[in-house]
C-alpha cells in the first residue's frame, strides 16, 4: 500500500553537498522543495560535541558516520569471468548517510580540476596525434569547460570558505599557490591553514628540485568566516579529529552548517528525514520522472511523492542504482561497448609513495587537520610531457598525516614486528617521527570497468545491490610506479632517517583497505546521448525533468577530490535549471 | 613467570568448581592470582566476563600478554585491561555483527573480497580460539595455548601470523589478524572501553588524547616535542 503524497515543485534525493545546494537554489527561485534523506537528522550541537566526538574506535573503526553496510553495500569481481561477492564491511571507501552524508565526515580537500580535465579526450588526441589514447580507455570530454564553470567553483568556495592560495588570478600567476591551475576570478575566501614539518620539509624539498609546492586548498577554515549564505563557521583548531568524524567547532565545511542551517529556515523548503528513496517512477513516453518512491525504514510504509523535478543527490551507487532499476537510459554492455548507465565507472589509484622517518625531529602528528597536506602539481594532469612514458595521466605529490590518531595512525621502519617487544620500542620511537610523501593517482575510464545490478544479492529494500566490475589497469600501475618514484625522489631530498624504498599497488584492486571514497561514474556527463548518460547541464537526456548530481556524471575520475568539482557542477545545473528550464521545461540540448 | 601464568589457568578452574555459581568471586581471583598483581593494589572491580568463557578468557589473556608484554614501557596486554576490551567488543554490537552484511550465499572469495565468512565476529573467535587451542595441543604436548611457556606462545603467535596451522574455513592468519586488531584496537582506544588503562598506550607513544584545541600550539611545538598528560573522553566528562 503506498500513499500517494500531494505534487510538489521539486523533489531532491539525498541531503549531502549536492542536494542541499539544489535545494537552496531552487527554493531561492520560488520553487517548493522537499528533501528526502534516507538517515536521520545530524546536528553538529547535539551528535559532534566534544569530548565524545573524538573517540576513534567508535567513528573511525566502528564506523559510526558511515552508511550501514548491513543494510546496503556493492558486490565486486574484478572481471566479467568472476562471480562477484559482496563487501560485507566498508573497507576501501566509506559513503555517508543521514543529514549532510558524506560531507559530515570528509577531510575537507576542495579542489578545482585543471582545465585540460575538462577537455581530456580532445587535449590528448590534440596534443600527441590521434592514436595516442588506447581504444579501450573509454575517457570522453565533460561537454563543459573549466570557463564554463569557474564563477561556479567560486561560489562553491565562498559558500565552504575554503582556506588556500591562488596560484592563478584572472590569469596572472601568483607565487605560492598551484601553478598549473586554471584562472580564477578571485583569491580564496581564507588564507592557508598553519602548516606542520611536513609542510615545510616537503616544500624546501621540492622548491630545491625545481617543482611548484602550494598548500592543499581546504574546507577546514584558517579563520571565522560567515558564508554568503549567512552561515558562521568557527576557526580550524588543529584537533586531528577530522576525516571520519563531525567537527564540533563548525570549522570543517559540512551540509549541515553551511547551507542546511539556513535553508531550514525557509519556508519553501521541508526536509523530510527517515525517507529512503526505493525507485523512480518513469514515464517513458513523456520521457520524464513522475514521481520517487521512498520507504520509512522505521516502519516499513511506502510513499510516492509525484515532482515537477527530480534531483537526484544519492551517492554515486544510489544515483546508478535509481537509474537502472527504473530503466532510464540504456545499460552499458561491456561486449559491445553500447549502452551509458554504468558505463566508465572510475576508482582511484592512492598511496604511491614513500614513509620516511626522522630521528632527530618531532612531527607532532597529532596537530592536524582533514586537508593539511603541500601538494605539487607538476606531475598532475598533462601539467608534463607524456610522449615517452606509456601512460595518460598523473596524480598529485603531498607530504602531511591529516591525523595522529593511533589504532589507525602508525607506520614502522621495514623489518619491525607487528607485536612484541621490539614492536613496543619501535613504535615509542617512531610514533611522532614519520610522515608520507605520496601520490594520489587519476583513474581514467577503462571499458571493461563499470556498473550494473548483482544477480544474486540484495539490500535491505529488496533491491539488488551494485555489482561492481573493476581493476587497475596497465596505465594506472605505470601512474603509481611513476609517482612513487618522484615521491621517493622528494622525500630523500628531505634527508630522513630512513626512507621505505617506493611502494604502489601492483595486484588487483582490494576492497578491504581504505584508499579513497573517490567512486566516480555511472551516469556521466557528455555532449552525446550516446556516450552520456547526462547532458552538459546534468539533465537527463532520457528524462528532462531529471537531474543528476555528484561524481556519477564525471566522466572518469580526475586525480583531485571530488567534492569541489562536483559542488560547481551543483551550482552550474542548478543555474541552468533556473534560468532556462523553468521558463521552458523540456531538453535543454538536442542530440 | 611461566609457572605462574600456568597457576592462573589452574587457579581458574579451580575455583570455579570450588566457588559455584560465584562467577565475580572466580574472577576476582583470576586478576590477583599472580605475584606482581597479588601485591599491587587490586583491581577497583571484580572481573566479570560478558561473553567469554573460562577456556577463552584464559586464551585471551595469554594472547594479550604476548602481543603486548609487560616491559619498562607498559604493563603486560591484560593488565593494561586488553581482555576486559576484547570481552567487552565481542559481547557488544561489534561482536554480534553490527554493520556487517550478512547475506547468503556465504562464498570463497579472494583476499581483496575481505570477511566473507557466515559467523560474527563473536562466532569466528569462538571458532578460531578452539581452533588455535587444538593446533596447541596437538603441537605442544596436550597444551591450550594459555598453557604453554612465553617462547613457545611466542613460537605459537608467529606461526599463527604466518598461516602455518590448517584450520577448518579460514586461514589461521586471518584469526590471528584479527586478533592483533582487537588487541591494538584495545590498547591504543580510549579508555573509556576497558583497555589502555591509566593511558599507559598513549602515554608510551606521546599521543595526548583529545586536547580542547592545538590552535597555538601548533605554531608554539613547531619541531619541538609536546609532552602533555594526555587526556581522556573521561576527563572531559
Amino acid at each position: 500500500m503506498v500513499t500517494v503524497l500531494k505534487e510538489v515543485d521539486a523533489v531532491v534525493v539525498g541531503m549531502g553537498w549536492t542536494g542541499s545546494i539544489l535545494s537552496r537554489e531552487l527554493t531561492k527561485a520560488g520553487l517548493n522543495v522537499v528533501g528526502l534523506e534516507r538517515g536521520g537528522m545530524r546536528s553538529p550541537r547535539e551528535d559532534f560535541a566534544i569530548p565524545s566526538i573524538r573517540d576513534e574506535l567508535k567513528y573511525s573503526q566502528r564506523q559510526e558516520l558511515f552508511q550501514d553496510s548491513a543494510m546496503e553495500t556493492v558486490s565486486l569481481r574484478h572481471a566479467r569471468s568472476e562471480t562477484a561477492l559482496p563487501m560485507r564491511r566498508l573497507g576501501s571507501f566509506v559513503p555517508g548517510t543521514n543529514v549532510g552524508g558524506a560531507g559530515t565526515h570528509w577531510n575537507g580537500a576542495t579542489w578545482r580540476c585543471l582545465e585540460t580535465d575538462y577537455v581530456l579526450k580532445s587535449h590528448y588526441t590534440e596534443r600527441y596525434g590521434r592514436n595516442f589514447v588506447p581504444a579501450e580507455m573509454t575517457i570522453q570530454d565533460f561537454g563543459v569547460t573549466y570557463a564554463d564553470l569557474e564563477p561556479y567553483y567560486d561560489k562553491f568556495e565562498k559558500l565552504c570558505g575554503v582556506s588556500g592560495q591562488a596560484g592563478n588570478l584572472r590569469g596572472a600567476k601568483v607565487d605560492g599557490g598551484n601553478f598549473f591551475e586554471g584562472p580564477r576570478s578571485s583569491e580564496y575566501p581564507n588564507k592557508p591553514l598553519q602548516r606542520g614539518l611536513a609542510g615545510v620539509l616537503f616544500e624546501e624539498a621540492t622548491k630545491k628540485l625545481g617543482y611548484h609546492p602550494f598548500p592543499q586548498p581546504s574546507s577546514n577554515a584558517s579563520a571565522a568566516y560567515t558564508n554568503p549564505e549567512g552561515a558562521v563557521m568557527g576557526e580550524c583548531v588543529y584537533c586531528g579529529f577530522c576525516e571520519r568524524f563531525g567537527c564540533e567547532s563548525n570549522a570543517k565545511a559540512s551540509p549541515n552548517v553551511n547551507v542546511l542551517s539556513v535553508l531550514v529556515h525557509e519556508p519553501k523548503f521541508e526536509l523530510r528525514t527517515h525517507a529512503y528513496v526505493k525507485s523512480l517512477v518513469y514515464d517513458r513516453r513523456a520521457k520524464r520522472v513522475k514521481s520517487v518512491i521512498y520507504v520509512d525504514p522505521r516502519n516499513g510504509e511506502e510513499y510516492e511523492q509525484p515532482a515537477n523535478i527530480v534531483i537526484l543527490g544519492a551517492y554515486v551507487f544510489n544515483n546508478v542504482l535509481l537509474m537502472l532499476t527504473a530503466g532510464i537510459g540504456q545499460p552499458y554492455d561491456p561486449v559491445t561497448g553500447r549502452g551509458v548507465v554504468g558505463k566508465n565507472y572510475c576508482y582511484q589509484y592512492t598511496d604511491a609513495g614513500v614513509t620516511a622517518f626522522f630521528e632527530d625531529k618531532e612531527n607532532n602528528p597529532f596537530m592536524a587537520t582533514g586537508a593539511f597536506g603541500t601538494v605539487v602539481d607538476d606531475f598532475n594532469g598533462d601539467n608534463f610531457d607524456h610522449s615517452q612514458l606509456g601512460f595518460i595521466g598523473g596524480g598529485h605529490i603531498s607530504a602531511g598525516l591529516s591525523d595522529g590518531r593511533p589504532i589507525g595512525t602508525r607506520a614502522l621502519p621495514p623489518g619491525t614486528p607487528r607485536w612484541g617487544k621490539d614492536w613496543k620500542q619501535a613504535t615509542a620511537k617512531w610514533y611522532r617521527r614519520w610522515f608520507n610523501v605520496s601520490g594520489t593517482a587519476c583513474n581514467y575510464a577503462h571499458r571493461e570497468n563499470y556498473l550494473d545490478l548483482d544477480p544474486t544479492y540484495k539490500d535491505a529494500l529488496g533491491r539488488p545491490l551494485i555489482r561492481i566490475t573493476y581493476n587497475f589497469k596497465e596505465n594506472d600501475y605505470k601512474i603509481g610506479a611513476f609517482l612513487s618514484q618522484k615521491s621517493a625522489e622528494i622525500a630523500r631530498a628531505m634527508n630522513p632517517t630512513i626512507v621505505t624504498e617506493p611502494r604502489y599497488r601492483s595486484g588487483d584492486y582490494s576492497a578491504v583497505p581504505y584508499q579513497s571514497t573517490h567512486n566516480t561514474g555511472g551516469t556521466i556527463m557528455g555532449a552525446d546521448p550516446a556516450t552520456s548518460v547526462v547532458n552538459r547541464y546534468l539533465q537527463a537526456w532520457d528524462a528532462h525533468n531529471l537531474f543528476i548530481m555528484g561524481a556519477s556524471v564525471f566522466p572518469q575520475n580526475q586525480s583531485y577530490n571530488p567534492t569541489g568539482p562536483l559542488g560547481a557542477l551543483a551550482y552550474w545545473s542548478s543555474n541552468a535549471i533556473t534560468t532556462q528550464y523553468l521558463n521552458n521545461p523540456g531538453p535543454l540540448m538536442h542530440a | 613467570m611461566t609457572e605462574v601464568k600456568l597457576g592462573r589457568r589452574n587457579f581458574l578452574k579451580g575455583a570455579g568448581a570450588a566457588a559455584g555459581a560465584a562467577g565475580a568471586a572466580i574472577a576476582t581471583g583470576l586478576t590477583a592470582c599472580t605475584p606482581e598483581t597479588a601485591t599491587a593494589a587490586a583491581p577497583a572491580e571484580p572481573q566479570v566476563w560478558h561473553t567469554l568463557n573460562a577456556t577463552e578468557a584464559a586464551f585471551i589473556q595469554a594472547a594479550v600478554d604476548t602481543l603486548i608484554p609487560a616491559d619498562e614501557l607498559t604493563p603486560s596486554g591484560s593488565d593494561v585491561g586488553l581482555a576486559v576490551f576484547i570481552d567487552r567488543q565481542l559481547a557488544g554490537a561489534f561482536g554480534n555483527g553490527a554493520r556487517l552484511y550478512r547475506q547468503g550465499p556465504f562464498l570463497p572469495g579472494k583476499p581483496e573480497h575481505g570477511y566473507q565468512l557466515a559467523l560474527t565476529p563473536r562466532e569466528f573467535f569462538r571458532v578460531g580460539i578452539e581452533a588455535t587451542n587444538e593446533w596447541t595441543r596437538k603441537t605442544y604436548d596436550g597444551k591450550d595455548f594459555d598453557r604453554l611457556n612465553e617462547e613457545q606462545r611466542i613460537e605459537a603467535m608467529k606461526a599463527l601470523e604466518q598461516g602455518k596451522p590448517e584450520f577448518a574455513g579460514f586461514r589461521s592468519s586471518m584469526f590471528f589478524d584479527q586478533l592483533l586488531q582487537l588487541t591494538m584496537e584495545g590498547f591504543f582506544a580510549d579508555p573509556i572501553y576497558g583497555g589502555n588503562r591509566d593511558k599507559v598506550a598513549w602515554k608510551m607513544i606521546g599521543f595526548p588524547g583529545l586536547p580542547a584545541s592545538y590552535r597555538e600550539e601548533i605554531k608554539t611545538y613547531f619541531n619541538k616535542k609536546y609532552d602533555a598528560e594526555p587526556q581522556s573522553i573521561a576527563d572531559f566528562s
